[in-house]
């Protein structure tokens, strides 16, 4: 009866778009899904580090060098506000990571793609930071306070990112014959998974009407999906390359773009963890972390002996 | 004077570019996510005083640029420092170097900001900044590492052996430091050393590491163009687009 009561109040708030705090009372169930949603967001900044990191070291211009660099370290201090967001859920980071390593937690299929040439420089930041703002801009709406807070100074420099990406394809569309064959073949291999980024169909999404329910999510997967795909097809015409889609125009009646039917097979399969970058990934984050151990422990140790002879003058 | 000033702005430009290079193959490697920040941090301060370093060398010699510097120019024309070259070994080795690094750079940036010539002072009041915070975040973890566990402490005396031949370079004057010493530019490169060594010294020895015996080690220098055998993977790695394709621009 009491937990009923504390819901019909939870609900109100919601209604009434008033930001849950970590202290409020909370459904487990809105609890164990923002812990999910929040840390897979935050796995996905870290990983997303890796397949821009892969390119960093052949950066082809100081300036080019700098940005992509800029950007790297934007995507460690996202994974670093929403790991802290994660964290007023009451789960540590250490746990977020175990899980990452274990397999339990997951980060957007996306990055297990691999960057193939420096045009994916340009389509990741096009495209997958695209994609990833329009879920982001819908998310500052969300209803937990702290998520919310954070995609709102996450979207200010995610829009960067896009911009420079789309800076990228610029160049090389206007370039020599070499670079525009680069950014076509780019825009080919990240055009359909930047559509997958929004996840199943609404038909077909496990947990998305709860998640509208109470306003965790602002919009369905259907609908920021479209809404990516209107903008960015204006993009794409404006650098003269062609979407790897017959079937992609524009439609009256709707006023918006139809598309293909999307490959879920390959959705599937890649978020099941046979994509070609899934083990690469994974297994790069859990060295890193293992290598990592001794830095840890000596940090740990040292701060306690601090502690130790601060307590003893 | 003309060509000495271009080869000692290459000298501070090319170190910083390729210890940049070594930290951003570091990207997502390190032990903490707050130590990835920090270190790309540190990465991106370097890669700006390299560019502007460069950026004067190109505008000295005409008719080039920073790009070009960085991108099409043979090894043996590189001025970097052997240090900055070396491989990461591991986190130690990552600190270790760049803690040796920051506290010469302090020491010069500290002195070229009275250069008499004006670009290099500016260039060097802006840099001065950054490196000071470079050397606390890097004097913090040399305290970290000595002071931590049995094994952190092992392995930071590993890597400061192994490095601390690379410091004998820091400190020889050749022919350009001599010019640049003779017409105010910049101090010999001899005249850092006491209080280098003195820095580095109270930092290691309050850490509990071991300072290594001084060696004259049979080298031909970073900064004269005789490089140590890694920084020719570095640049067939850091040149290969502008090579592969020359007609472009990106």
């Amino acid at each position: 009866m009491e937990n009923e009561k504390k819901l019909e109040q939870f609900q109100g708030k919601i209604d009434a778009n008033i930001k849950i705090e970590p202290k409020d009372w909370m459904p487990e169930k809105y609890r164990q899904t923002l812990i999910r949603q929040i840390s897979q967001h935050a796995h996905s900044e870290i990983i997303g580090m890796q397949p821009e990191g892969n390119w960093l070291t052949r950066a082809p211009s100081l300036r080019a060098k700098k940005i992509l660099m800029a950007k790297i370290q934007d995507e460690a201090g996202h994974g670093l506000y929403l790991y802290c967001a994660a964290e007023t859920l009451g789960v540590k980071r250490e746990q977020f990571l175990e899980w990452l390593h274990e397999g339990k937690a997951k980060y957007s299929s996306v990055f297990n793609y691999p960057t193939l040439t420096w045009a994916d420089m340009g389509a990741v930041g096009w495209l997958v930071d695209g994609a990833a703002i329009v879920n982001q801009v819908s998310l500052q709406g969300t209803s937990y306070g702290p998520y919310a807070r954070a995609m709102v100074k996450i979207c200010m420099e995610e829009s960067f990112h896009q911009r420079q990406g789309f800076e990228i394809m610029v160049e090389l569309a206007k370039g020599t014959k070499e670079q525009k064959q680069m950014a076509q073949d780019a825009l080919n291999r990240w055009w359909w998974p930047s559509i997958m980024m929004f996840g199943p169909h609404d038909s077909e999404s496990a947990h998305s009407n709860q998640s509208l329910k109470w306003k965790i999510k602002r919009a369905s997967n259907d609908e920021l999906r479209q809404s990516y795909i209107d903008k960015t097809i204006e993009q794409g015409h404006h650098l003269g390359l062609t979407f790897p889609d017959p079937n992609l125009k524009f439609n009256e009646t709707t006023k918006h773009y139809d598309y293909s039917p999307i490959d879920w097979d390959e959705f599937w399969n890649v978020v099941k963890g046979n994509g070609a970058g899934n083990k690469l990934r994974l297994k790069h984050h859990i060295k890193a972390h293992e290598d990592g151990k001794w830095v840890r422990e000596a940090a740990k140790s040292y701060s306690k002996k601090m502690n130790l002879s601060k307590k003893i003058a | 004077m003309k060509n000495e000033l271009i080869d000692y702005c290459l000298r501070l430009g090319d170190s910083s570019l390729i210890l940049s290079h070594r930290i951003a193959e570091y990207c997502s490697k390190a032990p903490i996510l707050e130590e990835d920040l920090a270190i790309t941090n540190v990465g991106l301060d370097l890669l700006g005083q390299a560019e502007n370093f460069l950026t004067y060398a190109a505008e000295l010699k005409g008719d080039t640029t920073a790009d070009l510097l960085t991108f099409k120019r043979r090894e043996g024309d590189f001025r970097c420092l052997h240090l900055v070259q070396t491989p990461n070994t591991d986190f130690a080795f990552i600190l270790a170097r760049q803690f040796l690094m920051d506290c010469y750079h302090q020491i010069l940036f500290s002195k070229l900001i009275s250069s008499e010539d004006e670009t290099i002072l500016g260039i060097s009041k802006k840099a001065i900044k950054e490196v000071n915070y470079h050397l606390d975040r890097s004097n913090d973890w040399i305290k970290r590492l000595g002071l931590g566990t049995t094994e952190s402490n092992e392995r930071l005396q590993n890597a400061v052996n192994d490095l601390w031949m690379y410091t004998d370079e820091l400190f020889i004057d050749n022919s350009t430091d001599i010019a640049m010493n003779k017409n105010k530019i910049a101090p010999l490169s001899s005249n850092l050393k006491s209080d280098w060594l003195e820095m580095v010294e109270s930092a290691l020895k309050f850490s509990e590491i071991k300072i290594p015996q001084e060696i004259r080690y049979s080298l031909r220098y970073g900064k004269d163009g005789f490089h140590t055998e890694y920084l020719g993977f570095i640049l067939a790695e850091m040149q290969h687009l502008p090579l592969l394709y020359p007609d472009a621009t990106w």
